[in-house]
């Protein structure tokens, strides 16, 4: 799975520049995610890693470079029920109360025509999409009543609902327990291996790093380092750094965590 | 008694009192959603100047409303999708500009400030048949709305970021809902008033929250909560001699207040029953022993759901993963 050669590419990023209120946020990133493929974006806060997410998805306009979903440029891409992306969890079970199947249900909305129930695989999917998170039990509970990573976990299957070819999550690991990073994990290394591109936007890589093929760092909206993970690690060790622990990354890379009994 | 309960005018009464209270809580809940609990409210303000214009120009002030009213909300969604900043500022202005206006088009009209008291505070049991038939069909428009466009509306008032990276229409959706919120003001301005429309929006859903876990749930329990406020409203203040809108309103905000020890007793039940908040966990002491393997499911050891992780029974105690910078150890629960 590793390598952007396989098929065409799923996302491709040209020379891209975000400048949000006059500010530049992210300058000259390019990037190309090919099928299957996995890659973290790792930063600091600040470095400009969500803004860079938001912007793949049209929430952020792209003021300089191109930016390609599918081999479409984003301007005239349409066909957005190909693209799940997974926000930070931040309002998620206020207002209202909702139940999970609710809210993992409305992730099939891009696929659904107004005034017209449900279609039997759009429910299918919903199951599924809530049996991989392993929230199969809590359908019925309320979202707000559940912990921080059982709503992360939610708002993952809402994606997954969707039946995305290219998933793009937002710091999914942010005050998520253990147990819950490593569903979360797991599911999007089932999905890659189903086909599925995954672009991650994370603080460090944690339980995500068995799956990783390739890790893009971003230190004040440049990239600084983009390569395999584990040469990361090493180039850390070996005088590069600086380019980790300057921006307040602290340590951030461990070694994939060992398995085996 | 059964003389006045069939008197033509309250069955016109009745019919126009129960719509109302059937759609103001059905778009009620997605405003309270979105946040906008006092939206209603603003778009009442703006209705005043619908009333006049209907006044000054003679037609029925339900028709002007409901025009002004859909301006109204358009604007408004206009004022919001511009930016965030200055967005609360300018609906103020449109706010106070509508009754302002409102106000001093009366007096263009020859009337004085007394002919709006009717619109301002309701006037259910004068109100004609053919106002009747106006309601029943926009409120019939909004609650068919509310309830068969529920998957997209709830996407969008639920998570409007999420909404928009589906590439589904946000600003068409927020907007239908603004301006089936214009509508509903309309509609309920003869029955509870302009001033008190918003009320009966709000009040049953925040009483029906307390009870449901489901979006559809609290939409449907409000719903059925405003028809029946709404109905018994009109009769008691038949029977007491009450203002209608306000007696309605009083109904409904008795139901909250009657049901909220039993809220109150079920929220804390079920907060019982939320995990922890993380930094409300005390230190637990850091464990020595060494591991062979990192507990997961299947590792052999019990599992036990613990606030917002698992514990792994290990050797007749808990272990709970600690993941910090350094790595990960293990904690005793």
């Amino acid at each position: 799975m590793t390598g952007s050669s396989s098929g065409s590419p799923v996302l491709t990023l040209d020379r891209v520049g975000i400048v949000l209120g006059g500010r530049p946020i992210v300058r000259d990133v390019s990037l190309e995610v090919g099928p299957g493929q996995v890659v973290a974006i790792l930063g600091a806060n600040g470095s400009g890693k969500s803004t860079l997410v938001k912007s793949l998805v049209g929430l952020n306009p792209v003021s300089q470079g191109s930016v390609s979903l599918f081999g479409t440029p984003l301007p005239r891409f349409r066909h957005w029920e190909r693209v799940g992306y997974v926000p930070q969890r931040s309002t998620v079970g206020t207002g209202v109360p909702a139940t999970v199947r609710e809210v993992v249900t409305s992730g099939r909305v891009a696929r659904r025509t107004p005034f017209r129930p449900m279609s039997r695989a759009g429910r299918d999917a919903v199951s599924a999409a809530l049996e991989l998170v392993g929230m199969a039990d809590r359908a019925g509970h309320a979202v707000g009543t559940l912990s921080g990573g059982q709503q992360q976990r939610v708002l993952v299957a809402r994606t997954l609902a969707g039946e995305p070819d290219l998933l793009l999550l937002d710091e999914p690991n942010a005050g998520v327990d253990h147990a819950s990073q490593e569903a979360i994990a797991e599911t999007l290394g089932g999905r890659a291996d189903a086909g599925a591109s995954v672009v991650v936007v994370l603080h460090e890589l944690g339980p995500f790093a068995p799956l990783i093929d390739r890790v893009v760092a971003l230190r004040e909206g440049r990239v600084t380092y983009d390569g395999p993970p584990d040469q990361l690690t090493e180039g850390a060790a070996h005088g590069h750094h600086h380019l980790f622990h300057d921006d307040g990354l602290g340590p951030p890379m461990h070694a994939p965590l060992e398995r085996g009994h | 008694m059964w003389d006045l309960l069939l008197a033509p005018f309250m069955i016109r009464a009745v019919i126009a009192a129960a719509v109302t209270g059937l759609a103001a809580p059905g778009i009620g809940t997605y405003l309270v959603q979105r946040r906008l609990s006092l939206m209603g409210d603003g778009i009442g303000h703006i209705c005043v100047t619908g009333v006049a214009l209907g006044l000054l120009t003679g037609t029925s002030p339900t028709y002007t409303a409901v025009v002004v009213a859909v301006i109204g909300a358009i604007l408004i969604e206009l004022i919001r999708a511009s930016g965030r900043a200055t967005g609360d500022l300018a609906l103020a202005l449109l706010f106070y500009g509508g009754i302002a206006g409102g106000l001093v088009l009366v007096q263009l009209a020859g009337n004085g400030a007394f002919a709006l008291q009717g619109y301002l505070f309701g006037s259910i049991t004068t109100i004609s048949y053919d106002d009747v038939v106006v309601s029943v069909v926009l409120a019939g428009v909004v609650v068919v709305a509310a309830l068969a466009l529920l998957p997209q509306l709830f996407a969008v008032s639920y998570d409007e970021d999420f909404a928009r990276a589906s590439g589904i229409p946000v600003w068409f959706y927020n907007t239908l809902v603004s301006v089936l919120a214009a509508v509903t003001v309309s509609v309920a301005m003869r029955t509870v008033g302009l001033l008190l429309v918003s009320a009966l929006m709000i009040i049953p859903v925040a009483t029906s929250q307390q009870f449901t876990r489901s979006f559809r749930t609290t939409m449907l329990a409000a719903m059925l909560g405003g028809l029946f406020a709404s109905l018994a409203g009109v009769v008691v203040s038949a029977f007491l001699n009450l203002p209608p809108g306000a007696t309605i309103v009083l109904v409904a905000l008795a139901g909250f207040v009657a049901t909220s020890p039993i809220g109150m007793v079920l929220q804390a039940r079920r907060r019982a029953r939320v995990p922890y908040a993380p930094e409300a966990l005390p230190l637990h002491e850091q464990s020595e022993e060494r591991h062979g393997h990192v507990h997961g499911p299947g590792c052999g050891h019990l599992a036990i759901e613990h606030g917002d992780h698992v514990d792994y029974v290990h050797d007749g105690h808990r272990h709970a993963v600690h993941v910090t910078g350094e790595g990960q150890h293990y904690d005793e629960h």
